[in-house]
């Protein structure tokens, strides 16, 4: 730490807490169930895909999983880039 | 009635070899047999740690295939007539070491020893699995570090679900061993307290081993740190830690340097 910052109280956070909380959320996560939650988002991927490629043509690497796991709600989000749609009979 | 002990922890450095070294020298020095089992296939580092590198002939997979009686293979200590050591192998495949053979050997250290002691190695594959399938208490070995709980968590679950005491019903008696142990940062808040490494993997405390250069001195020496320097912090630590393992009932300390006046007229010179 700066002088600066020792004379003037901590200018960081301390990190253990950090380490805490980030360590009781992942291990809660992890505990309900070996390999449980990746099934779950390789299905959820899998079927959400079935239902939009019945309507418009998806090319799978233009699909992204993203998940932020959180203390009580975790956050599944599935960005899929779709092609303009052109309505048929004027190509 | 022997007692098998397993030393786990998942990660690889944390401390579990050195701690098998020092647990089963403290426990041999009260004139128990003890034997301390290394299970890690193809890198062997037990006999280095205790000092026997040059004394190896035989190993685990020579007595598992036949080649040699277990009698052969256990090299006994040079300092505590006590306390043997059963070698791993340092080249061979892998996949020697069988379910049956692990169990054949297993029984027989029972009935020759009040102690077995087998050092894990790293991982959560065949040869940790082999090495805790037999035990009746585990010894998680843990750096207040995250990816060391992390690991040690899922060893947790591994020793709950995969032992032969698990599978009959049972449950492994387990331990923390937390080590490498910081105390004055962790007051500062740059390490994870004991209380926090307690909460979340919510196994009772064995000991608490404080970080100290003594360590490295007793690997660099080839001894155990409980009989390289005994008076030394982690040597207390580990000593107290293996009455525990007795039974005894003793209130958890972090030892801490003797700071006596001969202590420091003489400090380096022992």
């Amino acid at each position: 730490m700066s002088l600066f910052g020792s004379l003037f109280g901590r200018a960081t956070k301390t990190s253990a807490p950090v380490a805490r909380d980030r360590l009781q959320i992942l291990l809660a996560h992890e505990r309900t169930g070996e390999g449980y939650e990746s099934d779950l988002l390789s299905k959820l991927q899998a079927e959400i895909l079935q239902v939009i490629k019945r309507h418009i043509p998806v090319d799978q690497e233009k699909v992204q999983v993203k998940l932020d796991r959180g203390n009580s709600v975790s956050m599944l989000e599935i960005d899929i880039e779709v092609p303009q749609i052109r309505t048929p009979g004027h190509p | 009635m022997a007692k098998v002990l397993v030393v786990t922890s998942g990660k690889g450095g944390v401390g579990k070899t050195t701690s098998t070294a020092a647990l089963g020298a403290a426990l041999a020095q009260t004139g128990q047999n003890v034997v301390v089992v290394d299970f890690d296939v193809g890198l062997r580092n037990l006999d280095l740690v205790m000092g026997a590198e040059r004394r190896v002939v035989f190993d685990l997979i020579n007595v598992i295939q036949g080649d040699a009686k277990l009698s052969q293979a256990l090299i006994r200590d040079k300092r505590i007539e006590t306390l043997s050591i059963l070698p791993a192998s340092q080249t061979r495949d892998k996949d020697a070491l069988t379910a049956e053979g692990v169990a054949r050997v297993m029984q027989e250290l029972r009935e020759k020893f009040d102690w077995v002691i087998c050092d894990s190695p790293a991982g959560i594959e065949r040869g940790a699995q082999l090495a805790m399938y037999h035990a009746d208490h585990a010894i998680v070995v843990t750096n207040p570090e995250v990816s060391s709980v992390r690991d040690s968590d899922r060893i947790i679950g591994m020793l709950d679900s995969t032992t032969e005491k698990a599978k009959g019903g049972g449950k492994i008696e387990k331990h923390l061993l937390l080590t490498r142990y910081d105390p004055a940062r962790a007051a500062r808040g740059e390490m994870l307290r004991i209380e926090d490494v307690l909460e979340i993997l919510s196994i009772p405390l064995l000991g608490i081993i404080p970080e100290s250069e003594e360590v490295l001195r007793a690997s660099n020496l080839g001894a155990p740190v409980t009989l390289s320097s005994p008076d030394s912090p982690p040597a207390r630590a580990y000593a107290e830690a293996a009455r525990r393992l007795e039974g005894e009932k003793l209130e958890i300390t972090v030892p801490t340097e003797r700071k006596g006046l001969l202590a420091r007229l003489f400090k380096g010179k022992s």
